[in-house]
């Protein structure tokens, strides 16, 4: 005769058990809770007790918001000089009359491109929109056609050639990336050794020197009777940069598909054509969205370096407009202007890369 | 017939018809280039090759750590640009990563003030471009700080003006002799009984004093040294003169905008590369090491960072390529670097061609060679693995 043994089966689910409290210092014990903290708190207080006063007493107290050069020489920021010049330091020399052009462009750019943000919206239509879009810019830019004054390139400045630069590096330059990391893969040695070649080549290489090529050699090496405007020279420079980057990011995507995925293709009878361009390429590209936002960070802040060519981007119209002398030249706020447009260019759009790493991360952990 | 339908659709030969006609197009290409810049170069009558190297380049220079003169060849010229980038190179990229350190840990502070600065010097530095903030500088040191005679002297031989920075150089003066042999005697003493007493640790297990009574002995030496050489130390201060400081360590503006510039920017970089080692670094790591009874700072010494460098070198050397490259912006301040000699010279000789080609090799050699130096030093630190 055995005992039956003791069975425990639970009825009703036991009530959820609270979170552990999260570990939370109150402000006060993390700024003086020990000797360091105290430390570094009254270092830093003092700091800003010392600054903000020279602060505050050169940009509000003695800054000058209204009025002409003269007013501006013996006071502190001349906030006067950006009320007056902010024309000439967005659009350059752009001729005044037209100006609604170059506006209608940012806004053009800038409208895409928040259209484009919510990953709905990555479409055919999108990407027909932006083809139409970085065509229907340089026709408002250049004009000549549709009753549109005709403004040559030499004219435009300031944020559009920044934007247009960036826009249409990355737009032509995209393709080019495709060839190029497809071929840095192939299993065949001539694609292969020229791809790694040219991407090593543009990588090693500062872009500055690439737009001393684009701008002193690439005249020499067309043939005489070609010549291409200075504004193409350097969008030629950058393009090569930007594939020769975005190339490198693909290539990440690229490895990161597993095998059995081209095996499966080659099961259904898909050719190598096929398979890349319907099965491969489009989950790679899909993986590395958020590098490539990175990348286009860094090629809105490249643009600023087409000034050592001479081209007027948003940095070089900002100078030309310090040389006027009926002003101080007020350095200090109008570099500050240029740099806040770049910041809230390219953290708005780290930021976003940030929350399609989080959205995408997210989906894959389900 | 037959056999010509199945060459064509043979894979192999497919294959190889392909990359010949690949390479015929990218050789044609190129040979169509070189052929229009022969031609395009015998129109302007300019003849290559670089015998002009060893003409006289008639430019100045404003400062080098080379010594140049306007009679020195072209060659030369070169020679002094990659001087001052090395230089500058160099002394940016060991002080951004000190720096970058200290952002890296500041960032990762508990002290909300700390970790608050750090966090907004990051993105200020990141999302904004390097020519702006360089050009920010140069325009604050040669327009915003006061002229010679109203310096900014926070301390006593420190002049910060419009003409630069001045710095003390301390200077020895009397016999050097004895004391430099001694110094020398001294570091080979101190590394030989550091590398003899981890031999002795790995070895016994037990922890030795070697290296640090090598240190105190090799301090006795030199202070014995200098007491009996009558070896005195003083500081050539920088005094101001008429128009310019003299005397000290001057630091041209463009050099001060430069350095500060790139090491501003660099460092932010670097420090969010540190911050991404650091947390890499498993939690379980740092609580093994308060287990064990572990300061802080030596868990993040003996624990954390030894760890996270496998993670923090592959991109801290494309960094510091990127250092190097950067470099080359020096030249919208005017600091004489070697893309500024190169722009110079094209500009005087028409030389375009070879300016360029000096310029790429330069700066392949260089890149090629830091990311051999930095993957040797990779291999040496990985994780060794079966």
């Amino acid at each position: 005769m055995t005992q039956p043994t003791p069975v425990f089966v639970r009825t009703a689910p036991t009530p959820a058990r609270a979170a552990p409290l999260a570990e939370r210092r109150p402000l006060w014990r993390l700024l003086f809770g020990d000797m360091v903290s105290a430390a570094m708190t009254l270092v830093g207080l003092l700091g800003l007790a010392w600054m903000l006063p020279h602060l505050l007493s050169w940009a509000v107290i003695n800054g000058v918001w209204t009025g002409g050069g003269d007013e501006c020489r013996q006071a502190g920021a001349c906030w006067a000089f950006l009320g007056q010049k902010y024309p000439q330091i967005l659009f350059g020399i752009y001729p005044p009359a037209e100006q609604w052009r170059p506006i209608a462009v940012c806004a053009l750019i800038l409208g895409l491109g928040l259209w484009s943000l919510p990953p709905r919206n990555w479409t055919k239509l999108t990407l027909g929109l932006w083809g139409g879009g970085m065509l229907g810019s340089l026709i408002l830019m250049g004009g000549g056609v549709l009753g549109l004054k005709s403004v040559p390139t030499s004219a435009w400045g300031g944020l559009p050639v920044t934007l247009l630069l960036t826009v249409w590096s990355l737009g032509l330059g995209f393709p080019l990336a495709v060839l190029l990391a497809l071929g840095r893969r192939a299993s065949l040695p001539v694609p292969r050794y020229l791809s790694i070649g040219i991407i090593e080549l543009i990588r090693g290489l500062p872009l500055l020197s690439l737009l001393f090529i684009a701008s002193i050699l690439l005249p020499i090496m067309l043939p005489d009777g070609v010549s291409i405007d200075k504004l193409a020279r350097a969008l030629a420079a950058m393009t090569l940069v930007s594939a020769a980057y975005i190339a490198e990011v693909l290539r990440g995507g690229l490895q990161a598909i597993p095998k059995g995925q081209m095996e499966a293709a080659a099961a259904l009878g898909l050719s190598w054509a096929q398979t890349t361009r319907l099965i491969v390429l489009p989950q790679a590209i899909a993986k590395v969205i958020p590098p490539l936002t990175s990348t286009v960070i860094v090629m809105v802040k490249n643009t600023s370096l087409v000034l050592v060519v001479g081209l007027f981007d948003l940095l070089s119209a900002g100078r030309a407009a310090l040389a006027d002398p009926e002003w101080p030249a007020p350095f200090a706020e109008t570099y500050l202007l240029i740099a806040m447009i770049y910041f809230i260019l390219c953290f708005s759009i780290s930021r976003y890369a940030r929350w399609l790493e989080t959205r995408t991360s997210k989906g894959n952990r389900r | 017939m037959t056999n010509l339908s199945t060459l064509l659709h043979d894979t192999r030969t497919r294959q190889i018809a392909l990359q010949a006609l690949l390479l015929a197009l990218v050789a044609g290409g190129v040979g169509w280039l070189i052929l229009n810049t022969v031609s395009n170069l015998d129109e302007r009558g300019i003849t290559g090759g670089f015998s002009f190297l060893d003409r006289a380049a008639r430019f100045p220079i404003a400062e080098s750590i080379i010594a140049y003169r306007p009679t020195d060849s072209f060659g030369w010229a070169f020679l002094v640009g990659l001087g001052n980038t090395l230089f500058l190179a160099v002394t940016v990229a060991l002080a951004a990563t000190l720096l970058g350190l200290g952002v890296a840990l500041a960032r990762r502070s508990a002290h909300p003030l700390t970790s608050g600065a750090a966090t907004v010097y990051v993105e200020a530095m990141r999302n904004t471009p390097l020519v702006v903030q360089l050009l920010f500088w140069y325009a604050l040191v040669t327009l915003g700080l006061p002229n010679i005679h109203a310096a900014f002297t926070p301390i006593d031989g420190v002049i910060l003006a419009d003409r630069g920075l001045y710095l003390p150089r301390p200077v020895m003066v009397g016999d050097k002799g004895p004391f430099l042999a001694a110094l020398v005697l001294g570091l080979v003493a101190v590394g030989a009984a550091w590398r003899y007493g981890r031999v002795q640790r790995l070895r016994t297990g037990i922890p030795n004093r070697y290296g640090r009574i090598a240190i105190l002995s090799t301090l006795l030496l030199l202070g014995l040294v200098w007491v009996t050489t009558g070896l005195t130390l003083s500081l050539d201060r920088p005094v101001i003169g008429r128009f310019n400081a003299t005397g000290g360590m001057g630091l041209s503006p463009e050099f001060t905008a430069v350095f500060a510039g790139l090491l501003l920017y660099s460092a932010a970089f670097i420090g969010e590369i540190i911050r991404g080692g650091i947390d890499a670094v498993d939690r379980g790591q740092w609580e093994a090491g308060r287990a064990l009874g572990l300061e802080e700072g030596n868990i993040l010494r003996l624990i954390v960072i030894p760890q996270a460098l496998r993670v923090i070198i592959p991109p801290m050397t494309s960094q510091y390529i990127n250092i190097t490259k950067n470099t080359t912006l020096a030249l919208a301040v005017g600091y004489p670097d070697i893309a500024l000699v190169a722009a110079t010279t094209i500009n005087q000789t028409g030389q375009a061609v070879e300016g360029i080609l000096i310029l790429m090799l330069v700066f392949l050699t260089l890149s090629i060679t830091a990311s051999l130096f930095m993957n040797w030093y990779n291999r040496r630190i990985a994780l060794v693995t079966r």
